[in-house]
């Protein structure tokens, strides 16, 4: 016989799954928000979108190449660019490109590869670098460009995001000023309608288009529903009954709709590394997601909280973990 | 100025508070504790590598100081100098305690012991030895996944790529015993580091009978005797078709190791043997081919230590005498 | 349609030989007999070099309780009693026993009639399977009579027979079901009488739906069988889960045995066996594997007699193809990869995959990225990548904590992690490890 014979335990098939197809399954998830962005943002989104992606892969290859002089970049694996996406998305449409460079850089630098590179980082990179720009770059990560300028990148008129909105009525203590929100329907399906209001970052314009990636990964396998639906779940009640308790807080399904809450909880909260392992945790994790969110925004200084609220839990996913365990075959009850 | 002030006393008293508490504490829930133990441990090398048997450097200076004697006891790392230390800080006898280096029992190198089947699972040696009897056809030697290099806290012990064997760096080795944990086929043996670092031992540990373990290393121990028979000291017993050399008894004659069929005996760290000039041609040319091999061996294994004499002089004398060689230079 | 609770799997199935009718194989030159074929200790040798044997004589004896007599399948005379190399990857002993002629042992009934009645009491039953070295056949090989006699304080409550043969590629039990199903609900009557039970569960997976419907049909005559379908999941073959899918009941963790929840199960194939022993009085030498994989010429069934070399039987399904990385004694999910083509078939081989060279080479691990997938699909509710890495990082103590003794091996969390990672063989070893260790402490109380 030519070869010798292989010799390994079993089992001696696999699924054929690998991390590739799971990353490369997200991004095709993001595939409509991203056709959505184009559509209202036109040439901003292309090249904050390319510039995001080209710096995170650039990073991800010059640091595994130069820095932690491994043979093997892991750039093919598709997270660097899922990364790149994913800060894309939550940044608004007419960044310059340097400040998405520096953002590309904390993300993937400071956020993933300090940590030990895919697998090992404790914090969601992309929204390490968003909050890093949020926080360094006030003025220029809060100026978001009305929808509808496609051939303006820089130079994109600025407005009022929903978010903005929901704050002011609360500051204000005045529920009339909530009659600026464009309106459920419009909220969802992104479409400016008549109000000339900005829209937010450039991957959460359109929550139906997040919902289709929803439903596509839920499709394929990718993802649980547990995370996704908790977050949601626990911010249309809590949000709901502030309303009851006081309409100058926006209804809950104008809050569910606006804002980066759809793209945080389909796509932010939901990432592998950075979230619980079992179902239970998950849920655990998606409540408190949700929770904060909602205390962050209705009580906090900044009028979005998903991605703090995010970051926050990821910090407490090893709690998590080590406190939920799935729950074992023929466990007895003590 | 009001601002700083506050802030001033504000922060001062916090810590002025602090500092009570913490002062109370301290003396309140204070443990006692021989000081001694802490001398002890200053002296010892703080690598917690466990070697001594204790956890931990630390837990060795506890045990020093309770016991009342150093007898048995000994700091592998630092050794005899550490232990003397230890001993006038306690006021006591340190133990004698021979230095010993961790030694491999295998040479299946890849020319020595063909390949039969190629192992695809999980590089550990504890997997691979949990899986079967490994790549090759002896199921006692060394599964080369380097188990015992990991577990090496000294860097002492490297895998050669061209043999596929560990390789122990003598110089650092301080025979802590982790690499012999590690090894799933208990290759690796603890043994005296010997006068002069010199030793004499079986490098090999299989117990399967002649045929098979011939058929599936060149270098095995076939358990023939041939040994036993010719040790003048008693020093070497054969169990279970395996011969082993007592290091206890043995003293380094090296009369067993021309002796043996498979060159399976290694005599480590001597000077090549000179060419006897007899009467007798047949066993000049056996000893001198024995000659050889040692001189090969000392080259190949490297050892850079005490070996003063220049071995590859001696090779090139011996090139000549090529008729029959044993079985090991193949 | 039934299946149990956590977790599980669905490997494409490639019943490949799933049509071919059973073959009887020709006998070989040489049988060897391994003398631990069985969970528990090995046999011992009764025959001795230059004996002579028939087919059906012991050759070697139980070696305790928890051990099974070994019967020559061939006969001729005892060459040596020596070693080889068996499924486990190392030497064994074993006896081996040159073939000549095919004389069988007179007490053994060789009519293909069909034996209905049986008048034995239930221990009689027991004893005679203990005799005729029955043991499971599934591939655990735990031998059947001790699971017939349930410890003191258990009683069984019904017979679970397991039909559902989860492992892709193999399909020797549904032949067996589609060719012997009278035969089969003999055995499983015998089996309810010997456990002293009135209900027997046959459980099938619903992807052999002509067995479903055939052991249907037979069974009306025989009161007390009920035919479970189940839906297609793996590892629904193992125990614990197949009593979770028949009856709905979970054997409580961590180290419960089927009895503590009143279930007696037995594979399709031992239920044969036992129908074959108790009525026709012949011993345990034969069983069908299935020799299969995508690149054999001719997948097939064969009735082989133990001690055949697996060589012999590749080369009547087509010979072994030029390219073959792997040979495995066993299903793709829990066989194990042979080291060579001589060894013998035990009694608990039921088939033989080839693979070439692709398939059988394991994918490059990538570092976990935590998806949580084998989470999911553990069907004893365990986290493997957890179990995995601290049994690498020698945390004995703490894999003990996560249950890692309640791991059945079923491989679903290695098949479906996209990061190729090695997870069970760390975790056996972490098994096999914390297993020492808690035998060690319970003998030093």
């Amino acid at each position: 016989m030519a070869n010798k014979l292989i010799i390994s335990l079993s089992p001696h098939v696999h699924s054929g799954d690998s991390v590739q197809k799971n990353m490369y399954g997200v991004l095709i998830a993001l595939i409509p928000a991203f056709i959505v962005s184009l559509i209202y943002f036109g040439v901003g989104a292309a090249i904050v979108t390319l510039t995001s992606v080209a710096a995170c892969v650039f990073f991800e290859w010059a640091i595994t190449k130069f820095i932690l002089k491994k043979e093997r970049t892991t750039v093919g694996d598709g997270s660097a660019i899922l990364t790149g996406v994913l800060l894309a998305f939550n940044l608004p449409s007419n960044l310059p490109i340097w400040i998405i460079v520096i953002g590309a850089l904390v993300a993937i630098g400071i956020g993933k590869m300090t940590f030990g590179g895919l697998g090992c980082n404790p914090f969601n990179p992309a929204l390490v670098g968003r909050v890093f720009l949020l926080i360094s770059f006030p003025v220029q990560m809060t100026s978001w460009p009305q929808v509808g300028q496609v051939t303006s990148y820089l130079d994109a008129e600025t407005g009022a995001t929903p978010l903005a909105v929901m704050k002011a009525a609360i500051k204000a203590g005045d529920a009339s000023i909530l009659e600026q929100l464009p309106g459920s329907f419009n909220l969802l399906i992104g479409a400016p309608g008549n109000c000339q209001m900005g829209a937010g970052s450039l991957g959460e314009i359109c929550a139906l288009a997040l919902i289709i990636g929803l439903v596509y990964m839920l499709w394929k396998k990718i993802i649980t529903w547990h995370i996704p639906v908790s977050i949601l779940a626990t911010v249309f009640v809590f949000a709901g009954l502030m309303h009851l308790a006081n309409p100058v807080y926006a209804n809950p399904v104008d809050v569910l709709l606006s804002g980066g809450l759809m793209l945080g909880a389909i796509f932010m909260a939901t990432d592998y590394v950075t979230s619980p392992m079992t179902h239970k945790g998950m849920l655990i994790y998606g409540i408190a997601i949700g929770f904060l969110t909602v205390v962050i925004r209705m009580f906090g200084a900044y009028p979005e909280g998903m991605s703090f609220a995010i970051l926050i839990m990821n910090a407490f996913t090893p709690l998590i973990n080590n406190y939920c365990k799935p729950k074992r075959f023929g466990e007895v009850k003590k | 100025m009001n601002l700083i002030l506050i802030a001033v006393i504000s922060l001062g008293a916090i810590g002025l508070v602090a500092a009570v508490i913490l002062f109370v504490a301290s003396k309140k829930f204070a443990v006692y504790e021989d000081p001694r133990i802490a001398q002890v441990a200053e002296v010892l090398p703080q690598a917690n590598c466990g070697g001594c048997g204790y956890p931990g450097c630390n837990g060795f200076a506890d045990a020093c100081v309770k016991a009342g004697s150093l007898e048995g006891k000994l700091c592998p790392v630092g050794g005899q100098p550490v232990m003397a230390k230890v001993a006038s800080i306690l006021g006591l006898e340190a133990g004698t305690a021979e230095p010993m280096v961790a030694v491999v029992r295998c040479n299946g190198s890849c020319e020595h012991r063909p390949h039969t089947t190629q192992y695809d699972g999980a590089v550990s040696c504890a997997v691979a030895h949990a899986t079967y009897g490994g790549e090759t056809g002896c199921a006692y030697g060394c599964l080369g996944c380097g188990d015992c290099v990991a577990a090496c806290q000294f860097d002492a012990i490297h895998m050669n790529p061209e043999t596929g064997l560990p390789e122990v760096d003598e110089e650092k080795c301080t025979a802590c015993g982790a690499c012999k944990k590690a090894c799933p086929r208990n290759i690796i043996e603890i043994r005296p580091k010997g006068k002069n670092n010199r030793r004499v031992y079986v490098s090999c540990v299989n117990k399967d009978k002649g045929a098979i373990a011939r058929k599936a290393c060149e270098v095995s121990c076939i358990g023939c005797g041939k040994c036993v028979k010719v040790c003048p000291f008693e020093a070497i017993t054969l169990e279970n078709n395996l011969a082993y050399i007592d290091p206890a008894k043995c003293r380094l004659c090296r009369k067993c190791e021309p002796e043996c069929p498979q060159g399976t005996i290694i005599a480590k760290n001597f000077p090549p043997r000179k060419p006897k000039v007899e009467s007798d041609p047949g066993t000049e040319t056996v000893k001198l081919a024995a000659a050889k091999v040692v001189a090969l061996k000392t080259e190949t294994v490297k050892a850079e230590l005490s070996v003063t004499e220049t071995p590859k002089v001696e090779i090139s004398k011996m090139e000549e005498p090529k008729g029959k060689t044993p079985k090991a230079e193949a | 349609m039934k299946t149990f609770r956590i977790g599980g799997v669905h490997p494409s199935e490639n019943k490949l030989s799933a049509g071919k009718a059973i073959e009887t194989l020709t006998l070989p030159k040489q049988a060897v007999f391994p003398l631990s074929q069985h969970i528990g200790a090995p046999a011992t040798a009764i025959v001795k070099k230059g004996d002579v044997v028939k087919v059906g004589t012991k050759i070697a004896e139980a070696g305790g309780f928890v051990s099974a007599p070994i019967f020559s399948s061939v006969s001729g005379k005892v060459n040596k009693v020596d070693t080889v190399i068996d499924a486990s990857g190392y030497r064994k002993p074993a006896i081996f026993i040159d073939v000549d002629g095919d004389e069988w042992e007179e007490t053994i009934d060789r009519s293909t009639e069909l034996v209905k009645e049986c008048s034995l009491t239930p221990e009689e039953i027991v004893a005679k399977i203990k005799e005729a070295g029955v043991v499971g056949m599934g591939g655990a090989c735990f031998p059947t009579h001790v699971k017939l006699c349930p410890p003191p304080g258990c009683k069984a409550q019904c017979v679970i027979i397991n039909a559902v043969e989860c492992e892709p590629y193999l399909t020797a039990d549904h032949r067996l079901m589609l060719e012997k199903p009278e035969q089969i609900l003999v055995g499983v009557t015998l089996l309810m009488k010997a456990a002293k039970v009135n209900k027997a569960y046959i459980g099938i997976e619903n992807n052999k739906p002509d067995a479903i419907k055939l052991m249907q049909e037979k069974a009306v005559a025989y009161p007390g069988i009920e035919i479970v379908p189940l839906k297609v999941k793996y590892p629904q073959g193992g125990e614990k889960q197949l009593i979770d899918a028949v009856i709905g009941r979970q054997v409580p963790a961590p180290l419960a045995i089927p009895i503590n929840v009143g279930a007696v199960v037995q594979n399709v194939g031992t239920a044969y066996a036992v129908y074959e022993a108790v009525q026709k009085s012949k011993p345990l030498f034969e069983r069908v594997v299935t020799v299969t994989g995508k690149s054999v010429k001719n997948p097939s069934n064969f009735l082989t007699r133990m001690g055949t070399p697996i060589s012999q039987l590749i080369e009547a399904a087509g010979g072994m193809p030029e390219d073959t990385g792997k040979v495995i004694g066993g299903g793709p999910m829990m066989g194990k990869a042979l080291a060579n083509t001589e060894v013998p078939i035990c009694k608990g081989s039921s088939g033989v995959l080839l693979m070439n060279d692709k398939e059988a080479a394991r994918a490059e691990a990538q570092p976990c990225i935590r998806c949580a997938k084998c989470v999911g699909v553990c069907p004893m509710g365990l986290e493997p990548f957890l179990l995995a890495t601290l049994s690498s990082y020698k945390e004995w103590e703490r894999v003990e904590k996560e249950d890692i003794m309640s791991c059945i091996e079923c491989g679903s969390c290695q098949f479906t992690c996209p990061s190729h990672r090695p997870m069970l063989d760390y975790i056996r070893l972490g098994k096999g490890t914390v297993g020492g260790i808690i035998r060690a402490r319970n003998a030093k109380k």
